[in-house]
C-alpha cells in the first residue's frame, strides 16, 4: 500500500504540493490527473525517493520513504518499477541492455537476465528489437521499452509518469492496453500520472485530481465522470474557463 | 550593491558546500566496487586511449619548437648540447603535463560534462536511481578513476614524443649529434623530474573529471543548461590546472 501523507514540497518560491494526501490500495491502479505543472510528477518522484519532501511523507508498506537510509532505499527501489515521461532510455545501450540493467543490479545470472528481457519485450510486443539502440526507435516504441524495463523487474508497484504524452491516439491506446495487460499479468499496484482522460478512464480503478497542491477529488471512474465539482468538471470537459 | 555582494557570497558558500557533499558521495561510492568495475574500463579507453592523438600531436610540436627556441637563445653564448637539457627538463616538468592537461580539460572535461548533463536533463540519471544504482558509483567513480590513472599515462607518452621530436629537430636542423643531445638531456636530469610531472598530471586528471562530473550532474534546464555546464567545466578545469601547477611548484620543488 502506498500512502501520501500531507506531502509538502516547494522549489524556491514555487509551492507545488501543500498537503497532498492519498491512499493507493494493493492491487489497484490509481490515476492522478491534473493540469500541466500541477505537481503530479513531483508527487510520483517522492515515492522512490528521487525528491525529498519539505514536510509530510510517502509511506510504502509501512516504510516512510524520506527516513530510509541508502540500504533501505535500495530495497524499496527493488520493489518498484518506474516508467518515465520520455522513457529515459540509456542512449549508449541497446534495447536488451536497457531492459536488463536493473536485473544486473539485482545480481541475476546472464541466462536468467536474457530470459526475463525476452519475456518483457514479448509482453510489450517488441520481440526482435534487442540489438537496436534507442535512437533507432519511434516515440511509442521507446515508451514500450521503458515499460519493459519496469516490468522485467517483476515489481510490486509500477509508477507511470505521463505514459501517453506526445503519442498519437492509436499508439496511446496500445500503451493503455499494455498497462492493463501488465496489471493482469503481474498483479501489480500502479500509479499513473496523466492528463490524458481517455487513458485515465481505460486504465484506472480510481482517479484522483490534484489541484493547487492537494487532492481536489478522488473516486471511481464513474464517480469522477458524474462529478459536480466545478474544477474537476472543467478539467474533464476540457473547458478553458 | 551590498545586497548583491551578500547574495553572491551566499551562493559561493552554497556551491562550496554542494561540492563538499559531492566529494563525500564520491568517496563513499568508491566502496561500491561491483558497480564501477565494469564501466571503468570503458572510461579508461575513452579518456586515455582516445585522447592520445591530440596529446601526442601537441607534444610533438612542443618538442620541435623547444629545440629551435633553445638553439636560438643559446647560440654564441652556451654550448649547443644544452638544447637537450632544455627540451627534456621543460617537457618533463612543465609543458608536457600542463599543455596536455589544458588540452584534456577541453576534450575530456567538456565530454564528461555534456554527457552527464544530457543524462541529467533527460532523466537518465533518475532512471539509474530507480533501478537501484548509485549514480556516483556508476557514473562518477569510473570517470574519476580513469582520469586519475590515464592522464599521467597519456602525459608520459607525450613526454617521450616531445623529447623524440626535439632530438630529431636537433639532428636535422641544428647540426647536433645524438650523443650531444643525450649529453644535454642527462646533464640536468633528476629522477624527481619524472615523478613530479606524472604526479602533477594525476592531479590534473582527477580535477578535470571531478569538475566535469559535478557540473554535468548539476545541470538544470535543457540544451542551454548542458551548454552552460560544458563551458563551465572547460573554463573551471583550465583555471584549476594552472592553480594546481603553481601549488605543486611551491610544495614539491
Amino acid at each position: 500500500m502506498i500512502q501520501f501523507r500531507d506531502l509538502r514540497k516547494a522549489f524556491d518560491d514555487n509551492v507545488v504540493l501543500q498537503g497532498f494526501t492519498l491512499d493507493v490500495a494493493d492491487g489497484e491502479t490509481m490515476v492522478i490527473i491534473g493540469f500541466s505543472g500541477s505537481g503530479k510528477s513531483v508527487a510520483l518522484k517522492h515515492v522512490v525517493g528521487l525528491l525529498h519532501p519539505d514536510a509530510g511523507d510517502v509511506i510504502v508498506d509501512g516504510r516512510a520513504v524520506s527516513t530510509l537510509d541508502r540500504a533501505g532505499l535500495t530495497a524499496l527501489r527493488h520493489e518498484i518499477g518506474y516508467v518515465f515521461q520520455f522513457a529515459a532510455l540509456f542512449d549508449s545501450m541497446t534495447v536488451a541492455e536497457n531492459v536488463g540493467l536493473g536485473l544486473v543490479r539485482r545480481g541475476l545470472g546472464d541466462e536468467e537476465i536474457a530470459e526475463r528481457v525476452a519475456e518483457a519485450l514479448a509482453l510489450v510486443d517488441l520481440t526482435g528489437t534487442d540489438a537496436k539502440l534507442p535512437a533507432e526507435l519511434s516515440g511509442g516504441m521507446r515508451k514500450r521499452v521503458g515499460i519493459a524495463r519496469a516490468i522485467a523487474l517483476k515489481p510490486r508497484y509500477i509508477l507511470y509518469d505521463e505514459p501517453t504524452t506526445g503519442l498519437d491516439p492509436v499508439t496511446s491506446a496500445v500503451i493503455d492496453r499494455l498497462m492493463v495487460r501488465t496489471r493482469e499479468h503481474l498483479g501489480v499496484t500502479g500509479i499513473v500520472v496523466t492528463h490524458d482522460l481517455r487513458s485515465a478512464y481505460t486504465v484506472g480503478d480510481r482517479i484522483a485530481m490534484l489541484y493547487e497542491g492537494r487532492i481536489r477529488q478522488a473516486g471511481t471512474v464513474a464517480e469522477i465522470q458524474r462529478t459536480t465539482d466545478p474544477v474537476v468538471r472543467q478539467f474533464i470537459e476540457g473547458r478553458p474557463e | 550593491m551590498i545586497d548583491r555582494i551578500g547574495r553572491r557570497a551566499v551562493a559561493a558558500v552554497q556551491a562550496i558546500g554542494r561540492f563538499g557533499h559531492f566529494l563525500a558521495d564520491v568517496a563513499r561510492a568508491v566502496g561500491d566496487f561491483s558497480t564501477w568495475r565494469g564501466p571503468v574500463l570503458v572510461q579508461m579507453r575513452r579518456i586515455g586511449v582516445d585522447s592520445l592523438p591530440v596529446a601526442l600531436f601537441i607534444a610533438a610540436f612542443t618538442g620541435i619548437v623547444l629545440a629551435l627556441q633553445a638553439s636560438y637563445t643559446f647560440t654564441g653564448t652556451v654550448p649547443l648540447y644544452v638544447v637537450g637539457a632544455v627540451v627534456g627538463k621543460t617537457i618533463m616538468l612543465e609543458l608536457g603535463p600542463v599543455l596536455t592537461g589544458l588540452a584534456l580539460a577541453g576534450r575530456v572535461g567538456a565530454s564528461v560534462a555534456a554527457e552527464l548533463g544530457t543524462m541529467k536533463v533527460t532523466e537518465q540519471v533518475d532512471a539509474l536511481e530507480t533501478l537501484a544504482y548509485d549514480p556516483h558509483a556508476y557514473l562518477v567513480v569510473p570517470r574519476v578513476l580513469a582520469g586519475t590513472v590515464m592522464v599521467p599515462l597519456v602525459v608520459a607518452l607525450g613526454i617521450v614524443t616531445g623529447i623524440v621530436t626535439g632530438w630529431l629537430t636537433s639532428l636535422a636542423l641544428l647540426d647536433l649529434s645524438t650523443a650531444e643531445f643525450l649529453k644535454g638531456l642527462k646533464l640536468l636530469y633528476r629522477f624527481k623530474d619524472i615523478w613530479f610531472g606524472l604526479a602533477k598530471s594525476a592531479s590534473f586528471g582527477l580535477t578535470i573529471t571531478l569538475v566535469g562530473c559535478r557540473l554535468g550532474l548539476g545541470t538544470r534546464g535543457g540544451a542551454e543548461g548542458v551548454g552552460l555546464s560544458t563551458t563551465r567545466a572547460v573554463v573551471y578545469s583550465a583555471m584549476l590546472i594552472l592553480v594546481l601547477d603553481a601549488f605543486w611548484a611551491v610544495v614539491l620543488l
